[in-house]
């Protein structure tokens, strides 16, 4: 039976989704959808959005057979899917350059974005200064500090980082500025949000412009194994790179979906950002999806090692992917992820994002359950040098 | 669930008020700013000033549509430890010495963490008239909203400068009680003059609806509210009452003030 395409006309996937925004934002939303429709059928669109992919993105990214990393783990193959030499070094400018263009189409001057890790910021700030436009990112302060070297990196792109204090100053809260700086500046401006969550149209574009990563990814492994993979696995803060790689897949029924949330401090704490594995349904920038709230209805403050996956929300669409068992949700704790870290970096000479590092600290446990002729397809959604200082901080007072 | 009356206390406010020749005040106060206690005397304040009705802001960790001043108000309220029962426990206790049309404004999970049905029937029989949820459009409203109309209980709807004639008339045509007029492309706040084109926009929808049209977001002098009120049915006031209530700590003194602004301001309108 074929799957209904979604999201349904109401920019629904299921129960989830939507668009719970003020009124002030309704027709800028109802343009975007009308003008993304236009413009994915608008072969000149597609044509530059290709050029750009692989002349300045450098894709298609590889799909890495990581022998080293397969044979210490002593299951399942291990192919990553090389986001990490992306570019900007990660998954992000796949939809920034995509909703530059639209911009551009759009005939606004001026983009904004969230950030939480910076890598989204970088991006944007990227894709901004290479089509010309005037760029502002809403960083939590807390994540400046943290991420320090990516807003200076933002800035020499010619983007005015601008800092969040209200709330828990991190990526929930930056996000929160940016939906109200678009409220004040809509008529002029376009909201290049960094993952598949926010009111419809938004999950639906960001998912289109990811699903390089998994389209790809599908093309790749059967060139190379003549099959489709048995599991892939991928990262799950807001969710997109996920989301990207996922979706392609998504009739595969012989191909498991596992998304990886962040466990921070253990599920069992109140110190996390696994909105899949502990949350509740419920409605937050614009969306109605799985969210980290008190009994009250109030927004929780999520916790994660990473600050990419420092968020109390998800992705509408793997809501949906949750409730109808398309796709399964772990979590990984920051201790783990640390140690997906070494691994990565001492068996492949790769290091990983910590966002990234989740999705490699799972295969601990999926790669030694499986037969050495099962194959696992991994989104190495980015690369670690952004956390080095970070993570050097770490092992410092952990060992 | 106790018997309500079919035509609102809402509406019946804006007959009297159209039978007097007024325009409307509504004055906004985030419920719990500082605690509950003060909020019920701030209320008689706003009361005994002249506003017409009261619309009482449920505090939420994230309000997309609020400014620096409501934002931190609501910070205020949920760290005095209020949460929407008890908001309603009060508006229950007001009930008993009050007839003036309550209105909650809320962010939308609060109410769906609550449970929507169960939050109609509560705060129906609490006495609350009217609800604003500026992130539930009618788009995402569905049976919540039919379920408001079967309580007559007003769902009253957002109307901003961005808004297409096609959405006027059909927003115009769900909205009950009055239509809020956002009267300017941004979140709540103070601000000085009214923005540019207000005057054509409302006008457009008093001719696409026949419920009142009250104009809100940014109304915060006698000068501005009296601009506002000559041009529409009435304005709402929020973030001026906040800040003044903020930055007076000397609760009687805080009292006279509300009193005093609020009082100022009904004076101002046409």
């Amino acid at each position: 039976m074929a799957t209904p395409i979604l999201p349904d006309i109401r920019g629904h996937f299921g129960q989830f989704g939507g668009k719970y925004v003020i009124e002030t934002l309704m027709p800028a939303l109802e343009e975007l959808e009308i003008l993304y429709d236009e413009a994915v059928k608008d072969p000149e669109f597609i044509k530059e959005l290709e050029y750009y992919l692989r002349q300045y993105v450098g894709r298609p990214s590889p799909l890495y057979f990581a022998k080293s990393l397969t044979e210490q783990l002593g299951g399942a193959k291990i192919y990553l899917k090389r986001e990490d030499l992306n570019h900007t070094g990660a998954h992000k400018i796949n939809n920034t350059i995509g909703s530059a263009l639209l911009t551009l189409r759009m005939g606004k001057k001026r983009v904004i974005a969230e950030t939480g890790a910076g890598q989204h910021g970088v991006a944007s700030a990227t894709a901004a200064a290479l089509f010309g436009l005037e760029c502002d990112v809403f960083m939590g302060e807390e994540d400046m500090k943290r991420q320090a070297l990516n807003v200076f990196r933002m800035e020499l792109l010619g983007a005015r980082v601008i800092p969040v204090t209200s709330g828990t100053r991190t990526l929930k809260d930056a996000t929160s500025e940016a939906i109200r700086n678009w409220i004040t500046t809509v008529e002029s401006t376009h909201y290049i949000i960094g993952s598949v969550v926010g009111p419809h149209p938004f999950p639906k574009i960001v998912r289109d412009f990811q699903r390089v990563i998994g389209d790809e990814a599908r093309e790749q492994i059967q060139e190379i194994e003549g099959r489709l993979p048995d599991v892939c696995v991928a990262c799950v803060g807001g969710g997109s790179n996920a989301m990207g790689l996922f979706y392609p897949f998504r009739e595969d029924e012989s191909v498991r979906l596992i998304g990886v949330e962040a466990a921070g401090h253990g599920v069992e704490t109140d110190k996390h950002g696994a909105s899949l594995t502990k949350g509740d349904v419920g409605v937050l920038h614009g969306m109605k999806s799985y969210l980290l709230y008190d009994e009250d209805g109030q927004i929780k403050e999520a916790h994660s090692i990473s600050a990419g996956l420092d968020y109390p929300g998800v992705g509408c669409e793997h809501s949906h992917y949750k409730e109808s068992g398309r796709a399964d949700y772990v979590a990984i704790t920051d201790k783990q992820a640390l140690e997906g870290l070494k691994l990565l970096s001492r068996t492949e000479g790769i290091i990983p994002a910590l966002e990234s590092a989740h999705a490699i600290s799972y295969l601990e446990q999926l790669a030694p359950e499986m037969g050495k002729d099962q194959i696992i397809v991994v989104c190495l959604s980015g690369r670690g040098d952004k956390d080095v200082q970070q993570v050097a901080d770490l092992l410092k007072t952990d060992t | 669930m106790k018997i309500r009356k079919t035509v609102s206390r809402i509406t019946e406010t804006f007959e009297r008020l159209k039978s007097e020749n007024q325009k409307a005040l509504v004055a906004f106060i985030t419920a719990g700013d500082p605690d509950l206690p003060t909020t019920q005397e701030i209320f008689s304040a706003v009361e005994e000033g002249g506003a017409d009705i009261i619309e009482l802001g449920v505090p939420f960790s994230d309000p997309l549509a609020d400014g620096p001043v409501i934002q931190a108000s609501a910070q205020r309220a949920l760290k005095s430890g209020t949460t929407l029962k008890k908001i309603l426990t009060l508006v229950g206790d007001i009930r008993k010495n009050s007839e003036l049309p309550i209105v909650l404004m809320t962010s939308y999970n609060p109410v769906w963490v609550y449970g929507p049905k169960q939050f109609i029937e509560d705060v129906t029989n609490a006495g609350v008239d009217g609800m604003i949820i500026p992130d539930l459009p009618p788009e995402e409203a569905g049976e919540f909203e039919t379920d408001s109309k079967a309580s007559h209980l007003d769902l009253i709807y957002l109307l901003a400068p961005t808004s297409t004639a096609k959405r006027i008339s059909w927003i115009g045509g769900k909205s009950r009680g009055f239509i809020y007029y956002v009267s300017l492309t941004g979140t709540t706040g103070v601000r000085t003059g009214l923005a540019d084109g207000v005057k054509e926009k409302v006008s457009a929808i008093k001719k696409a609806t026949s419920l009142p049209v009250l104009i809100g977001f940014g109304i915060s002098s006698p000068d501005n509210a009296k601009q506002a009120s000559a041009i529409s049915d009435g304005v709402i006031v929020g973030s001026a009452i906040v800040r003044l209530i903020e930055s007076t700590t000397n609760s009687q003194d805080r009292l006279c003030k509300v009193k005093e602004f609020v009082s100022q301001m009904k004076q101002a309108l046409a």
